[in-house]
């Protein structure tokens, strides 16, 4: 029996499903006001009325009363009675960021913020107001299973059309607490119910299997009655239970005329029905017939993809277990070349099988992580409402390939960052609403939220239409807080980086958004983090852009293998400008025993790698040696002296820190095929540290 | 607290017995993992003297500790004849060079000797117990948490 703290645990996961469906929702409805979907607004009720039923059972009191109201309102919309307007949009859409964070607060069991909720709960009051809802107080009453039968106590006419029902829950209904005695007490109030349990598909106890439910309903119902009524009845459960309703004939003889468009309805079903019980038919038909095609798969309803939720950590394993089978299998080719046998014998090509089938594995189980990113889009729009609220501009944000698939972790990294810079640019990218219309510019700013794919990076854009970048005001700043020497000749790329330096902070005066001491600096060094980039172009009246380029997973890299000093280790590919065999003209010592290379009229240090790692010199002195140009994100130049290039191949991540502690101008460490322990070079951290000292670089690693 | 002496009160124990030099050691079998002859390893930048490096033990990274060299009786030179004893602690895998795995060994309590106080030796710090074994020899149960490479105070 699963604990409570288990329930509790899914709970919170459902509750992110619903919220996401919230959000979605809400967002259809923002984005047009007037002709929206009545459906839309069901899906939203449904999502919150779902979140405020699982609320209740964990005793989550706060939550509850304000997905009540909120719950208040949206029916006053879905009947209604209350007509939707501006006002009220942007109310239910505050409402559905309090309600986030109320189940957030709820999970992690921290007060919710009262301030906030107490604003919106009377919004929402005002609004539920005059509906008589406002003053019943909610409280949620655990349905106690009652096993007497169920009598029916609506009046006993039996006039009227019969409605047969047929109800078949699905495993899910019972998981989120939905009781189905409790709807057939429904129904038997809206008339005469005539209940037969339909065991045919009820398992023998021996296969017994509490999520896949076998027992079925079958209910007629006389009355006059709406066949809405009986809809309405199955309301939260329509998509986790098979609900058919169809208008039979009368109960006497007799017949009633039925009305024209209930008799196309009832045609209407009873087709839709017919194909049903045929493809039930066919799999006791095929049985028997041996290559008869299988019965197609039950469908799920309405579209949506089956999905299971699985712990990351059995993810993690599997790609670590491919990882191996990787590395094993680069081992056995190796072993068989030694052996000399024939690259055309049985052994070499059924490896080869071996290795398609194992990089196809690799990129299933990769598949698997990736999640598209629009829960982070979903994000932004409420940053980028909360920023516009404090600012006071005008602006909407445009999304773009939200279904850009990333690496998991990679997306829960990138909401602070992503966060920080659609502040920033309504904040500082956007101009004044005065300025924009001097401009000729519509008074709402746009900030343009694009992802996708491109040459095995994503490329996420945040754009706004604002007045691009003062340089000349950068400049001056960079100057003033001695950033940059006065007078540095600088490019305009040049300047718009000084905005990554950190320090900078272009506002002059600090507002509460942006510029509170944490600048795009932090941004840089976040997305670093995750292994990309992030540039800036800006373009002067017509906006500023910031890119930034991700690696797919953080499980993979590409790199070259490098050796020096008898070691091998792996340098990551997004770093290396270019690979040169310097002519000994080209170098050029400095002090006493720093050196650079001359290349394309730019002086570069070099930095030795055998003395960086404090490594045995075995070969030759580095002037025979290989160059390998890197370039930091910064922008810095470095000569990294090796032995020897010996390959470029993607490399499967390993930490160290696992089983050891973080080593300086290491990364992290991979596994060759010939199953040594290969280290990945941090260029960054090299170079960082090769400038804070101008010692030689090596004295300020020695651990 | 990671020590035998703890653990075994009261009960018989197994434990794992090798030799460093000319001194018998042994750790409690509950931490072995396995044991397995020595590879060459993949050197660590700047590490500290007793960490021979890295080795690819199944998909892990897992470092080697010369326990020779971390209890202060000499680097060792490894050959194939030497062995690595893969323990795991607080969730930490590491490896410990050693000279042969001679035997595994049943101790009861009353073998169980408090490790004598001396001054200005570092390697008791290593040393949780001692174990009178009936043959005569001496093992000298050890404290894996200070041997550990992240261990309190170790780390540079």
């Amino acid at each position: 029996m699963a604990s409570l703290d288990t329930l509790r645990v899914s709970f919170f996961q459902e509750c992110e499903d619903l919220l996401d469906r919230l959000a979605d929702g809400l967002r259809q409805l923002a984005a047009d006001p007037v002709n929206y979907d009545i459906e839309t607004v069901h899906a939203v009720f449904r999502a919150v009325h779902s979140i405020k039923g699982g609320g209740g059972a964990f005793g989550l009191d706060d939550l509850v009363g304000f997905a009540h109201l909120y719950e208040t309102v949206l029916d006053g919309l879905r009947t209604g009675r209350t007509v939707m307007e501006d006002a009220l949009m942007q109310t239910l859409l505050r409402a559905g960021d309090v309600l986030a964070d109320l189940v957030t607060a709820a999970r992690d069991g921290v007060p919710p913020p009262a301030e906030l909720t107490a604003r919106v709960a009377t919004e929402l009051e005002q609004l539920a107001g005059g509906h008589g809802d406002k003053d019943e107080s909610f409280a949620f009453e655990p349905m106690m299973l009652s096993l007497d039968p169920i009598e029916a106590e609506a009046p006993s006419v039996s006039d009227g059309p019969r409605h047969d029902i047929y109800f078949a829950p699905q495993g899910e209904l019972y998981v989120t607490g939905n009781e189905p005695a409790g709807m057939i007490l429904a129904l038997s109030r809206l008339g005469t119910v005539q209940v037969e349990a339909d065991l045919s598909e009820v398992r023998p106890l021996a296969d017994f299997s509490p999520e896949q439910p076998g027992l079925r309903w079958r209910i007629t119902l006389d009355g006059c009655i709406e066949t809405a009524e009986i809809e309405r009845v199955f309301e939260f459960v329509e998509d986790i239970a098979q609900v058919r309703i169809n208008l039979g004939p009368p109960p006497s003889q007799e017949e009633e005329p039925t009305s024209p468009a209930e008799a196309v309805e009832e045609a209407g079903v009873a087709a839709q029905i017919q194909p049903t019980a045929e493809i039930l038919a066919l799999p006791l038909a095929a049985a028997g017939a041996r290559g008869a095609p299988a019965a197609p798969p039950p469908v799920a309803q309405d579209g949506a993809v089956a999905t299971i939720r699985v712990n990351l950590a059995r993810v993690d394993k599997l790609i670590n277990l491919i990882g191996e089978l990787v590395i094993m299998e680069a081992m056995l080719s190796q072993v068989i070349a030694k052996a000399g046998l024939d690259s055309n014998s049985e052994a070499a090509s059924g490896l080869d099988r071996i290795r398609q089938l194992a990089g196809e594995i690799q990129e299933s189980v990769m598949a698997i992580r990736a999640q598209p990113l629009r829960p982070v889009f979903q994000r932004m729009e409420r940053i980028l409402r909360e920023v516009t609220e404090a600012t006071g501009k005008k602006a909407r944000l445009v999304t773009v390939g939200e279904a850009t698939e990333v690496d998991k972790t990679v997306i829960e990294r990138l909401i602070d960052p992503l966060t920080h810079m659609i502040r920033n640019s309504v904040d500082h990218g956007l101009e004044s609403a005065a300025a924009r219309q001097a401009a000729g510019k519509p008074v709402e700013g746009t900030i343009t939220l694009s992802a996708a794919h491109r040459s095995g990076r994503v490329i996420i854009e945040v754009a706004d239409d604002g007045g691009g970048i003062d340089r000349p005001r950068v400049r001056d700043i960079a100057e003033r807080k001695g950033l940059i020497p006065t007078g540095a000749v600088l490019g305009p790329s040049d300047i718009d980086s000084l905005l990554f330096l950190p320090g900078f902070s272009s506002k002059t005066e600090v507002s509460a958004i942006s510029g509170r001491g944490v600048g795009l600096d932090v941004v840089r060094r976040e997305i670093q983090a995750l292994g990309g980039r992030v540039s800036i172009s800006s373009v002067d009246g017509a906006g500023t852009t910031f890119t930034i380029a991700l690696p797919l997973t953080l499980a993979v890299l590409e790199g070259m293998l490098l050796e020096f000093g008898g070691q091998t280790m792996v340098l990551p590919l997004s770093s290396i400008v270019e690979t040169l065999s310097p002519a000994s003209s080209t170098i050029h010592a400095l002090g006493r025993s720093n050196r650079v290379v001359l290349n394309r009229g730019e002086l570069i240090p070099i930095l030795d790698l055998v003395e960086v790692f404090d490594l045995p010199r075995l070969g030759d002195p580095p002037e025979q040696g290989v160059l390998v140009i890197i370039v930091t994100d910064a922008g810095t130049r470095a000569a990294l002296a090796v032995d020897r290039i010996l390959d470029q191949r993607q490399v499967v991540i390993k930490s160290i820190e696992d089983n050891y502690h973080a080593v300086p101008g290491i990364s992290a460490a991979t596994i060759l095929g010939d199953g040594h322990v290969a280290l990945i070079i941090d260029p960054e951290e090299l170079v960082r540290s090769a400038r804070s000292e101008h010692a030689p670089p090596l004295l300020s690693m020695k651990g | 607290m990671l020590g035998i002496s703890a653990d075994i009160q009261g009960s018989r124990r197994e434990v794992v017995a090798f030799r460093l030099g000319e001194q018998d050691f042994c750790i409690d079998i509950g931490y072995v993992r396995e044991i397995r002859g020595w590879t060459p390893t993949t050197v660590i930048p700047h590490a500290e003297p007793h960490i021979k490096g890295v080795i690819n033990l199944r998909g892990s990274v897992v470092a080697v500790v010369d326990l020779s060299a971390r209890l202060s009786l000499g680097e060792t030179t490894p050959s194939p004849r030497h062995v690595v004893i893969i323990v795991s602690v607080n969730n930490q895998i590491v490896g410990l060079l050693a000279e042969v795995v001679s035997d595994i060994l049943s101790v009861t309590p009353d073998m169980v000797k408090p490790v004598p106080e001396q001054v200005g030796e570092g390697s008791q710090d290593f040393i949780s117990a001692i174990m009178t074994m009936p043959d005569g020899r001496m093992l000298r149960a050890l404290e894996l948490t200070h041997i550990l490479p992240m261990g309190s105070g170790i780390v540079p």
